[in-house]
């Protein structure tokens, strides 16, 4: 009897239904990270002049969002309550040291571009917010759903933040020139403060579109 | 609840763990890194000479580049009073003992008679030479650098790369992004015709000598000022060699 309870609560552990579709789709509108829960912003000024700087760190934050939730969510009901921050710290800071390696063999330009940005995912509130929030109440396989979910949800607003930027302030995507010698680029753009003004009308634009983010009172 | 001893414990274990697997790692991918940064420097260099190679930098792969500098570039060191410097003297500050290996952020800080010169001498398919020298200053947030390139004349300049750790894109990064920034060095001189040193000026609101001087970029004076004056300070270490090769 227990070893057939044993084997459906399994596969149970790993389906997909809706819930866990919520998990991934809900960071990418309803609760999205940057445009909702205003989380992670410092990282989303400092990386978003060029479209590949994002997409590489977008594709970093998606990795160690979802690893260390994993991590944490497998370890939850043995971490000490007292050093539990400083157990997910360690789990954060060891996947993005993984990454700022493997980084620096794949891809050597794009790790000298990026710089201190990629350690400085350690710091990004997002994934210690999951953690808290999420990982240390959840199992692994719904914890690792939320964590790619939410670093998705980073990202989008990343990548098109990166986008709005590299257009208007090169005029170039990606590297390839878009708008070609008529367009006089604007210096505002690729500094700090454009990422303010562009993630601000993201958030004016997100919340008039979608009407469950109307704040009823 | 958890004892202080398990949780001492906990932690040990997990900070074991985690150090293992990233030392691991760490040794595992030390080779690549090493030789990912070689040639990364080594493709920065031969940007300064990209049209006399015929070769864009951008397509070039790793092994080309690598076959570039092992076949048409000779490498020295020389000091600051132009005198050749011995391998043995170079490996004992930097591992492998060659002209690439030297790291100009570390020679930056020495007093200016313990500095020792990077020359990269390119001999190109028509029998003509190039002295590319190394430069390293300050731009606006961080440490700026460039490779200069000069003919043979030890005066005119074949064309320059630069780059930078942490200047702002779009502006001061433009000194590494923009090529017509840096096509305005091709033709210019660092001596003016009584042999006295001038240097380039990047000067702010455009160039007023043709031969002297270039445009600046809009937005980026402090970053212009730092090539300015890493250039007239960084080529003036090699006034002693550049009359050694002249005679």
């Amino acid at each position: 009897m227990s070893e057939i309870k044993e084997i459906t609560q399994k596969e149970a552990a790993f389906s997909f239904g809706k819930k866990e579709r919520k998990l991934l789709t809900d960071p990418l509108n309803d609760n999205n990270p940057i445009t909702v829960q205003v989380l992670g912003i410092c990282s989303a000024l400092a990386v978003t002049t060029l479209l590949d700087k994002a997409l590489v760190m977008s594709i970093a934050v998606v990795f160690v969002c979802a690893f260390s939730n994993l991590i944490i969510s497998v370890l939850r009901n043995s971490i000490p309550k007292s050093v539990r921050m400083i157990v997910q710290l360690v789990a954060i800071a060891f996947l993005v040291t993984v990454v700022e390696l493997i980084l620096k063999a794949i891809n050597y330009p794009i790790y000298v571009e990026l710089s201190v940005f990629i350690g400085l995912i350690i710091t990004n509130c997002i994934i210690m917010g999951r953690l808290e929030a999420f990982a240390m109440a959840n199992g692994p396989w719904k914890s690792f759903l939320d964590g790619v979910g939410n670093g998705i949800g980073y990202g989008i607003i990343l990548i098109i933040v990166a986008a709005i930027r590299e257009l208007f302030g090169k005029g170039t995507l990606l590297g390839y020139t878009i708008l070609g010698d008529w367009y006089t680029p604007n210096g505002l753009m690729v500094l700090f403060p454009s990422a303010m003004f562009v993630i601000g009308i993201l958030i004016w634009i997100h919340r008039s579109w979608n009407r469950n983010l109307i704040d009823v009172s | 609840m958890h004892s202080t001893r398990s949780t001492i414990f906990f932690v040990l274990a997990m900070t074991s763990v985690v150090a293992l697997v990233l030392a691991f790692l760490f040794n595992g991918l030390k080779d690549t890194h090493e030789r990912n940064e070689i040639v990364y420097n080594k493709k920065a260099i031969l940007s300064a000479i990209e049209n006399e190679l015929g070769e864009k930098i951008e397509e070039m792969s790793d092994e080309r580049a690598e076959e570039i500098f092992s076949t048409k570039i000779k490498q020295s060191v020389y000091t600051v009073e132009g005198e050749v410097v011995e391998e043995s003297f170079i490996a004992s500050r930097y591992k492998g003992g060659l002209a690439e290996n030297i790291d100009l952020r570390k020679e930056k800080k020495l007093a200016d008679d313990e500095k020792i010169l990077p020359v990269f001498e390119f001999t190109s398919d028509a029998g003509k030479k190039y002295y590319i020298a190394s430069v390293r200053g300050s731009g606006l947030w961080d440490d700026i650098w460039g490779y200069i390139a000069l003919e043979d004349d030890l005066n005119t300049i074949a064309g320059v790369a630069f780059g930078h750790k942490g200047e702002t894109p779009g502006l001061g990064a433009e000194i590494k992004d923009n090529t017509n920034f840096k096509a305005q060095f091709k033709g210019k001189k660092i001596y003016d015709k009584e042999g006295n040193f001038k240097s380039v000026y990047v000067r702010k609101g455009g160039a007023k000598d043709q031969t002297f001087e270039v445009d600046g970029i809009s937005g980026a004076t402090i970053t212009a000022d730092g090539v300015t004056e890493m250039l007239k300070r960084g080529l003036k270490y090699y006034e002693s060699y550049f009359k050694t090769i002249k005679g």
